[in-house]
């Protein structure tokens, strides 16, 4: 079993990996106009006259990466915070990170301030001011006396705060003029067309932060899973260890949702197929299920350009339809 | 003194102490049965023990250094715990659970080697559950899933094994396997026990001295022989009850009769 884990280790996550990185490859040479790779990567043909490589650099890889770290954060995300919550069915979104987030950019575009410069524009910085702020409530109320954080006042305070501000967001919608209450609605929907590197750039070390909190959690994560008592008879510092695990999963979502919209199901149903597919130590599950939901997302994105181009569904819609069914079909088939 | 409580005060609310100045030394390969009703601080002072949570007066010392100067990786290498119940959030297999016991063994990035998988496979044959290696946790039957707990703590390959009412769900047949189990682990492999139980036969067939609590404090203290009588079951469960000492075995039984109070 533990040569297994070791085995499987070296198994199983190069296979992971080797998908995502197929994946981050292949994107970009899917869409409306057709390129071919071997034109991409063709260094005698100058940039200005290389269409394919402008194509795939410039319009389709930026959005392709975004996706990528969108996936990869919010299932890692949703892995720790379903360990640190001991319950499957929590999500990145459960804490109220993402309501947070959502406040912050309804307020940006409502109030008409939504200007960019080198690339970002206000509205991921006020949806990540959002989330930090959300994160911050919901940590300084759950922060019991006693010591640590109480699991169950951060699950109350993150539900309630999430429909607190979901009223205060239809407030906000409310007040918008009817251009400002579609361009929120669609934010809402969530939407990987970044643009730029800018953006990506920008949410990198906030992500990379939080991958690399993530790295020392899962031997820790998989006690937390028995209860707070006995991860600490087995030398856990618990309270430092559910510290770590939500401040640093509240900060990957909050980067990730600042990046694209608050996009669903990726935190709830890339760690469950992952745990069908290796079982349930975090060791391999929270690096398997960044792998995978990067892939997942690139996978959803292509779906949404394509399948009515040159139409494009929001990203949003296109994970809950393709996970939801997915999702329910697996629970059926191994129930 | 391998472990040592000194006049141990809990409270979550000043106003409603848990427990109130609790003396009690566990010398090295000793068998110890904390007896008492509901609500009179059995967990509570097993997490004391264990130091799992911090006395509000008083101190546990282990080898006389308090408890709260051990790191507490190092503490686990010198105390484990076994839950009362285990509930799964996740489907671990029985090996990937007993594995878990070896957290304090291991380094920040440090996989499972050899030596911590023979010491998994050593714990799951000391409580008879080799079999069942590779098995869900979850598929297991109660008194699988308690052996399996403990064969974690024995993974965990300390000197000092507390448990929690480890038989308070079990079958009568799977209530004496693990009495027989922890009679073993003290007697052959020189663990030293703490069991906290309702179970007036777990008590008096295998532990060597006993703590009666009773609302939070220490009602009695001693050779089983000594306090288990009818004036202390009486005094601490409000039951009036036969005691007998058989004759052959000095095996002691209870027999409640009836309720003292309403």
């Amino acid at each position: 079993m533990t040569t297994t884990l070791r085995r499987r280790l070296w198994t199983v996550l190069p296979l992971f990996a080797a998908g995502t990185i197929a994946a981050v490859m292949v994107a970009p040479t899917v869409g409306s106009t057709s390129i071919s790779l071997v034109r991409v990567f063709d260094t005698s043909i100058p940039w200005a006259d290389n269409v394919d490589a402008q194509i795939f650099f410039v319009a389709r890889l930026p959005r392709v990466l975004a996706a990528a770290m969108v996936g990869a954060t919010l299932a890692a995300s949703g892995v720790v915070l379903q360990a640190l919550l001991r319950n499957p069915l929590a999500t990145p979104f459960t804490l109220g990170v993402s309501a947070g987030a959502a406040l912050g950019a309804m307020l940006v575009i409502a109030a008409g301030l939504d200007v960019g410069a080198l690339g970002v524009s206000t509205v991921p910085v006020a949806s990540f001011a959002g989330s930090i702020a959300a994160t911050a409530i919901v940590y300084w109320l759950a922060r019991s006396q006693r010591r640590g954080l109480s699991t169950n006042v951060l699950l109350l305070a993150g539900v309630t705060l999430n429909s607190f501000f979901s009223a205060l967001i239809m407030f906000v919608q409310y007040l918008a003029d009817f251009t400002q209450s579609f361009r929120t609605l669609r934010w809402l929907m969530g939407d990987l067309d970044v643009g730029s590197y800018g953006p990506l750039v920008a949410a990198l070390p906030f992500v990379v932060l939080s991958l690399a909190v993530f790295a020392v959690l899962p031997r820790t994560l998989n006690l937390l899973t028995l209860g707070s008592d006995v991860a600490a008879s087995r030398g856990v510092d618990v309270a430092r260890a559910e510290r770590l695990a939500f401040l640093s999963a509240s900060l990957a979502t909050g980067a990730a949702v600042s990046l694209a919209g608050p996009i669903g199901f990726i935190g709830i149903v890339v760690p469950h197929l992952v745990r069908l597919l290796v079982g349930a130590d975090h060791r391999l599950v929270l690096p398997a299920s960044a792998c995978f939901g990067a892939a997942f997302l690139i996978g959803c994105d292509l779906v949404s350009r394509t399948v009515l181009a040159p139409l494009e569904l929001p990203v949003g819609i296109v994970t809950a339809m393709i996970g939801g069914p997915f999702f329910l079909w697996q629970l059926v088939r191994h129930s | 003194m391998l472990l040592r409580a000194a006049d141990l005060g809990f409270a979550y609310d000043a106003r409603q102490p848990v427990l109130t100045g609790i003396s009690l030394d566990v010398r090295a390969g000793a068998l110890l049965g904390v007896l008492g009703p509901n609500g009179s601080g059995k967990t509570t002072l097993l997490g004391l023990l264990a130091g799992i949570r911090r006395p509000t007066s008083g101190s546990v010392s282990l080898d006389d250094r308090p408890l709260h100067t051990y790191s507490r990786r190092d503490l686990a290498r010198r105390v484990a715990v076994v839950p009362q119940e285990t509930h799964l959030a996740f489907d671990y297999s029985v090996m990937e659970m007993v594995l878990m016991g070896r957290h304090p063994h291991l380094g920040l990035f440090e996989v499972e080697g050899p030596r911590d998988l023979a010491a998994a496979r050593d714990a799951l044959a000391a409580t008879n559950v080799a079999h069942l290696e590779h098995r869900d946790f979850a598929t297991l039957s109660g008194g699988e899933k308690q052996r399996v707990v403990i064969a974690a703590a024995l993974a965990q390959a300390t000197d000092v094994l507390l448990l929690d009412e480890p038989t308070s769900s079990l079958d009568l047949g799977a209530q004496l396997d693990i009495a027989a189990l922890l009679l073993e682990l003290n007697t052959t492999r020189g663990v030293t026990v703490v069991v906290s139980t309702h179970d007036l036969a777990l008590a008096s067939g295998i532990c060597r001295d006993l703590l009666l609590l009773r609302e939070g404090r220490v009602l009695a203290t001693g050779a089983t022989a000594d306090v288990l009588t009818p004036d202390h079951v009486r005094a601490l469960y409000d039951v009036d009850a036969d005691v007998h000492v058989h004759e052959g075995t000095g095996q002691i039984s209870v027999v409640p009769l009836r309720r003292t109070t309403p």
